[in-house]
């Protein structure tokens, strides 16, 4: 820690001449129980020659959860011998927003806001889940119109795409390769437009709803997602050349993080992980929702378990959802039909429309509601204010989402809101590798490790 | 379950692939869910159960029946103190000081061969006494075909404990500390039962219904917002 850059009262009264300070985050009258070096700024040297004063060569090191390289506010806790990591544990929990106690008092409907700020990397995803858990408890599911389930693969793809990109992108930056980042959020920012031209938002969509989707595609969205295609092919490649052979990136990847596939069935690791270990284990294909069986696709593996093999997978796997985005867009562009299901008990009353002054409330509707039908308002108002009613009964959904398996488990009373709302997110699940990773590697490497499981906080804490 | 008798009540068996039996869990009054005298339907003495699906009858179809044989097969099935069929999903209740061997038979036995252990999660139904507290483990079986069970285990309130299947399933060692965290319930044989999401001094379990939730008081000409759970709202 640099003098300068802290309360000198705390120096003045230690009396301290060196980087060594008493504990600044423990509790009053806590006892660290060793000596305390916070590097903040300074120079390094002298933080690294003020330790190597110490007569043993064990430390503990608190990496986060303000580290600009562990994803987030993720904190790990590493103990180190020289250079090598003895042991590692993850803490969690500094993101923690309550979203599933939230939900138990809001309705079916107003749920799908809270989930989709869970993972925001993926709010799709998340979306999904809830709905076709949501679905089960209703018994809709095979009512859910077939346009609709084919936007939300389409969605889905698109929103993997992303997720893929940002796990690369920031994995990249966190390495030091700063044009991966570019590269990556670059090819993001056109379908995120895309997302911002469907849904209107360019996260926290709330878009996916129990019964459908919100609205049905505007129009133009399909001919920008061809006029898109090429471009992101290419800027993929672009992703290719830059790490596929590059004696850095594969000097700091080949070898790190290895899990093998014992462990990740142990430890419940699925994903491009469980599959960078060899398994072809997608529930696109194994337990498919959403009409995927209807598409064709494959399944991405290798088998060098380590860090490099998780990154070619996740660039297959987008090449892979470029394929099955051309495939939904053509199912897409030849049929129109509804987006929700027929059930006016369950489907949202509203529609939106673009207006002269933005998107709000379709004015068909409002004629309707405002002019024509009382009952309509009536229903209308029952509907927004109040919700549907779900059977008792507990169902669980599960869709195979960039990071493994994202399960939703709901159970319902018989009302208008979840009685109990969980989510199994694979980040959360997934961290728990990080020890099995990490535990004898150098420091550097756990940077590495955690990038390639791609934790997101705000599914890890919910 | 209900009161009322059926017709063919002792008289008749039940018809397979039903759930006879259901369970209640409390129940409701009035028209809407609207509490504290805000029910102005005049239905406001209306009572009715909340009915959850009970036990099962064989044969259960839809591909259950083997997934049943199988668990009968093993010294689990003794365990078993109810099987529930319900929205194409199946789930054992299982007696809680015998879920280490149930968990580990539904692992180890080829037939059934659960190797993911995806989640564990509690449930609090204040109303079902001396079953407040339930936990959800969602197995899944790669090599059956995604083949998925819900294990379902229930403690009373005055005494949550758990045994842990950290052992068997080293990836619910996250998933017991957040339930140990949101809902108070221990999980003996843990190797480290911490909080997970909250600070390790905070009191109370959040995700627990008795939890209050507090509120923040945005106050307005002398009004203020009751936090949701004080709020009027329909349920």
């Amino acid at each position: 820690m640099s003098t300068q850059s802290t309360d000198s009262s705390v120096f003045e009264s230690a009396d301290f001449d060196s980087h060594e300070t008493p504990d600044i985050f423990a509790a009053p009258g806590e006892d660290a129980g060793a000596r305390v070096f916070t590097a903040q700024g300074g120079d390094w040297d002298d933080i690294v020659g003020d330790v190597g004063s110490l007569p043993e060569e064990r430390i503990v090191v608190n990496m986060g959860p303000q580290h600009p390289s562990t994803h987030g506010v993720l904190r790990l806790i590493l103990e180190l011998e020289g250079e090598t990591v003895t042991e590692a544990r993850a803490g969690i929990g500094y993101l923690h927003t309550g979203i599933e106690k939230n939900m138990e008092f809001r309705t079916w409907v107003q749920g799908v806001t809270f989930c989709t700020r869970m993972d925001y990397v993926m709010p799709l995803f998340t979306e999904t889940a809830y709905c076709l858990a949501v679905e089960k408890l209703l018994g809709i599911t095979d009512e859910v119109p077939e346009r609709a389930s084919a936007i939300r693969v389409l969605m889905m793809e698109l929103n993997r795409i992303t997720s893929h990109l940002v796990c690369m992108g920031t994995g990249g930056m966190e390495m030091g390769a700063t044009t991966v980042m570019t590269v990556g959020f670059r090819e993001r920012e056109r379908i995120l437009s895309i997302f911002e031209m469907i849904s209107g938002l360019r996260m926290n969509h709330a878009y996916i709803r129990p019964g459908g989707v919100a609205q049905d595609l505007p129009a133009g969205s399909i001919q920008a997602i061809r006029e898109m295609m090429p471009l992101l092919r290419k800027g993929f490649h672009e992703l290719e050349l830059l790490m596929n052979e590059n004696p850095i990136l594969k000097g700091r990847t080949v070898g790190v993080g290895y899990l093998d596939l014992a462990g990740c069935m142990a430890l419940g690791v699925t994903g491009p992980v469980l599959r960078s270990a060899g398994l072809p284990h997608d529930l696109r294909k194994a337990a498919p929702y959403c009409g995927y069986e209807n598409y064709d696709f494959d399944v991405v593996t290798r088998t060098g378990a380590d860090a490099y093999d998780r990154l070619r997978n996740r660039i297959d796997e987008m090449y892979q959802s470029l394929d099955i985005i051309e495939q939904v867009i053509d199912v897409l562009q030849g049929h129109a039909g509804p987006v929700m299901v027929a059930d006016k008990k369950i489907a949202w009353p509203a529609q939106l429309a673009i207006g002269s002054d933005g998107m709000g409330n379709s004015l068909a509707h409002i004629k309707e509601i405002m002019g024509t039908s009382m009952e309509s308002l009536i229903h209308h108002f029952k509907l927004v204010t109040e919700g549907f009613r779900v059977p008792p009964g507990q169902a669980y959904a599960a869709v195979e989402s960039p990071k493994g398996e994202l399960g939703c488990h709901l159970v319902s009373d018989g009302g208008t809101r979840p009685f109990r709302a969980h989510f199994r997110e694979p980040s959360f699940n997934n961290l728990q590798a990080v020890a099995a990773m990490c535990e004898g590697s150098q420091v550097a490497d756990v940077i590495v490790a955690v990038a390639s499981i791609d934790p997101v906080m705000g599914g890890v804490d919910r | 379950m209900t009161d009322t008798p059926t017709p063919d009540d002792g008289l008749l068996p039940s018809a397979p692939g039903t759930t006879p039996d259901p369970v209640q869990r409390g129940e409701r009054h009035g028209m809407f869910g609207a509490t504290a005298g805000a029910d102005t339907s005049g239905y406001g003495g209306l009572v009715s159960p909340i009915l959850f699906p009970g036990a099962a009858v064989r044969p259960y179809g839809g591909g259950f029946d083997e997934l049943a044989d199988a668990i009968e097969a093993t010294s689990a099935a003794g365990a078993i103190t109810r099987t529930v069929i319900d929205r194409g999903e199946m789930t054992i209740f299982v007696r809680r000081e015998d879920l280490p061997a149930v968990m580990q038979a539904l692992r180890d036995e080829p037939s059934l061969r659960f190797e993911l252990c995806l989640s564990v999660s509690g449930v609090n139904y204040p109303t079902d006494a001396g079953a407040e507290l339930h936990v959800v483990y969602h197995l899944m079986s790669i090599t059956h075909g995604c083949r998925r069970l819900r294990v379902e285990v229930t403690v009373p309130d005055s005494d949550p404990r758990v045994p842990s299947v950290v052992s068997t399933y080293p990836a619910a060692d996250w998933h017991e500390r957040e339930t140990w965290d949101m809902f108070g319930i221990i999980f003996d044989g843990h190797p480290a039962l911490t909080r997970i999401l909250m600070p390790d001094d905070w009191p109370g379990h959040p995700q627990r219904k008795d939890y209050p939730l507090g509120g923040i008081p945005v106050e307005f000409k002398g009004g203020s917002v009751p936090p949701p759970d004080q709020r009027r709202s329909y349920n």
